[in-house]
């Protein structure tokens, strides 16, 4: 049977992908049907809680837990003594960051934990656990943290990339470009020198982590949880507690929201340590508190740049060095942001240097693009900066310096077809940007860069004996998977949306499928559905040949039912899918089509965003008048998920550029652990987010389609920031622009 | 015999080498020939790279064809949230 090729997107006419049916998830959430990870139980369970450091940095002489254990009720005690020695760098640290070893590496490492029958009781055993630290000094700022006397988290860790003399705390170097920066300088009308800071900020999930482990006596283990990717929970806990991957079942929850901090594990490895000793099931959530103190925020950082540019707007050279503090452990994604920062720039000298910097504070986890947002405030904010010095329109100078096919981006290789400029080009033409504005406002420009991936996958498509279609993925779904997967299962099949319902399968179910991040679930799952469809038409059409006594060759699928096709097939009925469905069991058996790939070929992806701002400068407020983001979605697949991505990207970055902020003490301690005093943006803070969906189909999938998820939270940073330099007349280059922040700014002017 | 373009921390631990030139008709020969070839850039390959080759970014699908005549540049290895 003819297959439709990668390259027909831009002429094929869709009936399901694109429209926008009911989500399947709907009615379970508002009628609270849907569970979610604390919403597990199992028979005989115990509740596990954790014993957290009051310190930022010590060493830890001896764990006392014999009164704890005396306890009555307590099921069991773990510490780092339970679990065996790590010989992965990169997993002892996870295995760390889950107990601490030798030294507590911030305030709220966990240190110990219990299982007992009562959530009172454990609280109890761990008021009995005795821990005896040796304070340390302790770093928290990347700055100070880079400093060479600075206290050591890990001395002698630096990797090779990393020159001799500097901090111990230097982790890693990064350096990307090309071209010769001092030459380019030299040919500028103007270099603008400038140094960024931005704050950490935690990915502000509404759902606070949580799981349930049960560890059978004979050592095969379930495990019920939060998380973005369970196949990585699996294969995780399975290294850290010694298993075989196929002896540990996880089971992915519904998601409250995830945005990269649910790619890692915190609990689940130690939920599994206990229920082993214990021989219960044990059950373990976080609080609040300890979501913000012991789980990735995403790093702060310190960024120089040297831009410069002539009288006309074109870009000579770019530079910038990023320092990112990534927690207590290496692995900041300031390589991301050296790579990314320049990419939406067609530049003949581009030079970007990172540094990755531990201190004293939780490990990072992924957040949205991670790395980009940073390094895209600070490159997004020095243009902007030098396109109104010179007087001119700052979208005209993106444009005029805007990567394109062909351009050799800034981290090396040659763009194929990308959207930055139709992107730039809906911004330039649409309303927005030419509205007036009044006293006290500004307007904001900018552009973001990231790149997408796809990656392991599997999908199983079974037709059921009525004709329905049930699809079964491996990547939890945390923002529209099921329905998108069900849309381009329909679409290929020639069905309607609601024959066909998908679910998030166990790790038992299928085979390996990567994390749910990088922008890949709608690329790379629908891909893989796509090929499962396909290959179940391929069956339904051998079933239809076989029935009519024809060649499989002589029968095509068209419009969701096979016929009859060429000189000589002879004249049939068409058969429906329904139909064939219900004699499969006569024609060979049931009927199923899957995909297991690792999907390569996601394509990179753009945006530009305009922020209207109004400032108060009596109170130092900013109120977000206006909010426009345009993206290039390859093929949206379902529209309002698309421009649901788009939004929430927009705020969390607007959070990120206002107001959200860690903040620590002088006692190294985290200040502001709670959703009252670290403040995300909520509906009533925020206009509408207007969306433009652009359409620039990515060749490396058969429907055209592009990761969206990640993308939209890197321009908003600049946009808001350039929004408020505007309007205040003074250069704001410290995030959050927090109201006394910029009171200070504008009474220093 | 395909060039292959570093990024600024592997090219400074080959002496500055910004290209080099490896004989490899699949991602997975690329990656064999470099460690065996330029062994400085081992560690890193370890820890993992990406790789674009003509524009298009992969991880780990080892037989990915490499033309001559292919643009093949490593990055850092992608992460995502």
């Amino acid at each position: 049977m003819a297959l439709d090729s990668k390259a027909d997107t831009g002429k094929r006419h869709f009936k399901v992908v694109g429209t926008r049916p009911l989500r399947p998830d709907g009615v379970d959430k508002v009628t609270g049907r849907a569970r979610f990870g604390a919403d597990m139980s199992a028979p005989g369970m115990l509740v596990g809680l954790i014993l957290r450091s009051p310190h930022p940095h010590a060493r830890i002489r001896v764990i006392d837990t014999t009164r704890a254990r005396a306890l009555p009720g307590v099921h069991a005690v773990v510490t780092r003594a339970d679990f065996a020695t790590v010989d992965d760098a990169a997993l002892a640290d996870l295995l760390d960051n889950c107990m601490a070893g030798e030294k507590a590496l911030y305030d709220g490492h966990a240190v110990a934990a219990v299982a007992a029958a009562s959530g009172a009781v454990a609280r109890q055993a761990l008021d009995l656990i005795e821990v005896d630290y040796e304070p340390l000094p302790f770093v928290t700022d990347v700055d100070e943290a880079m400093k060479p006397d600075a206290p050591a988290l890990h001395p002698g860790r630096a990797n090779e990339t990393v020159p001799p003399g500097l901090s111990a705390n230097v982790m890693a170097r990064h350096e990307f470009g090309h071209g010769d920066i001092e030459a380019g300088l030299a040919a500028a009308d103007r270099v603008l020198e400038r140094s960024y800071r931005t704050g950490a900020t935690h990915q502000g999930y509404i759902e606070p982590h949580a799981c349930l482990a049960s560890v059978g006596p004979d050592g095969k283990a379930d495990l019920w949880c939060c998380t973005q990717g369970h196949y990585m929970v699996r294969n995780t806990c399975a290294a850290i507690l010694g298993m075989e991957q196929g002896s540990l079942r996880v089971t992915a929850s519904e998601i409250g929201g995830g945005f990269g901090g649910k790619t890692t594990v915190f609990l689940e490895p130690v939920a599994l340590m206990l229920s082993r000793k214990a021989g219960r099931p044990v059950k373990m959530v976080m609080s609040r508190s300890e979501v913000f103190r012991a789980t990735g925020p995403t790093a702060s950082t310190s960024i120089d740049v040297r831009i410069g540019m002539t009288k006309d707007g074109r870009i000579t050279a770019g530079f910038a060095e990023l320092r990112y503090q990534g927690g207590a452990y290496p692995g900041s994604p300031v390589d991301m942001g050296s790579m990314s920062a320049f990419a939406p720039y067609d530049l003949e000298h581009v030079k970007t240097i990172g540094w990755d910097v531990v201190t004293n504070r939780p490990k990072q986890a992924a957040y949205r693009a991670p790395g980009a947002p940073m390094a895209a405030f600070a490159v997004e904010s020095a243009i902007d900066e030098l396109a109104r010095g010179f007087g001119l329109d700052p979208l005209e100078v993106r444009l005029k310096n805007a990567a394109r096919e062909g351009t050799r981006a800034s981290y090396g290789p040659t763009f194929p077809a990308i959207g930055l400029e139709a992107t730039l080009r809906a911004a330039k033409d649409h309303p927005h940007w030419s509205a007036p504005l009044g006293p006290n406002q500004g307007r904001g420009v900018a552009c973001g860069f990231w790149f997408n991936f796809g990656g392991d996958t599997c999908v199983s498509l079974n037709i059921t004996p009525d004709g329905t279609v049930t699809l079964s993925e491996g990547n939890p779904d945390i923002g529209g998977s099921r329905a998108s997967m069900s849309m381009m299962a329909a679409e290929e099949l020639g069905i309607p949306y609601d024959k066909v319902r998908t679910i998030i399968a166990d790790t038992g179910s299928l085979g390996q499928n990567d994390v749910t991040d990088g922008s890949r679930v709608t690329f790379a799952v629908g891909l893989a559905t796509i090929e499962a469809a396909r290959a179940a038409k391929r069956e339904m059409c051998k079933r239809a040949a076989q029935v009519w006594g024809i060649e499989a060759d002589a029968v095509i699928w068209e419009n969701g039912a096979v016929r009859p096709a060429g000189p000589n097939a002879g004249k049939h009925p068409p058969m429906t899918l329904a139909e064939i469905a219900a004699i499969a069991s006569n024609t060979g058996g049931p009927i199923a089509g899957h995909c297991e790939v690792n999907a390569e070929g996601a394509g990179v992806s753009f945006g530009t965003h305009i922020a209207d701002i109004e400032l108060d400068p009596e109170t130092g407020t900013v109120r977000i008048l206006r909010y426009t983001v345009f993206q290039d979605a390859g093929k949206a697949v379902h529209p309002d998920y698309v421009e649901g991505q788009f939004q929430g990207g927009a705020v969390q970055g607007i959070g990120w550029a206002l107001n959200e902020e860690y903040i620590y003490g002088d006692d190294g301690r985290l200040q502001n652990a709670g959703f009252l005093d670290y403040r995300i943006p909520v509906a009533s803070d925020l206009p509408m987010i207007d969306t433009v969906i652009l359409e620039i189909p990515n060749p490396g999938h058969p429907y055209g389609v592009r990761g969206v998820g990640e993308t939209p939270i890197v321009p908003p940073l600049a946009a808001v920031a350039n929004a408020v330099s505007h309007a205040a007349g003074i250069r704001l280059t410290h995030l959050p622009i927090s109201p006394p922040r910029l009171l200070a700014a504008i009474r220093e002017k | 015999m395909p060039r292959v373009r570093l990024w600024g921390s592997l090219a400074a631990s080959i002496d500055g080498q910004t290209e080099v030139q490896v004989e490899a008709a699949t991602l997975r020969e690329l990656l064999d020939r470099l460690k065996r070839d330029y062994p400085a850039l081992r560690p890193q390959l370890e820890r993992g790279v990406s790789v674009a080759i003509d524009g298009v970014i992969y991880n780990d699908d080892w037989f990915t064809p490499i033309n001559d005549d292919s643009e093949v540049v490593l990055l850092a290895r992608l992460k995502g949230g």
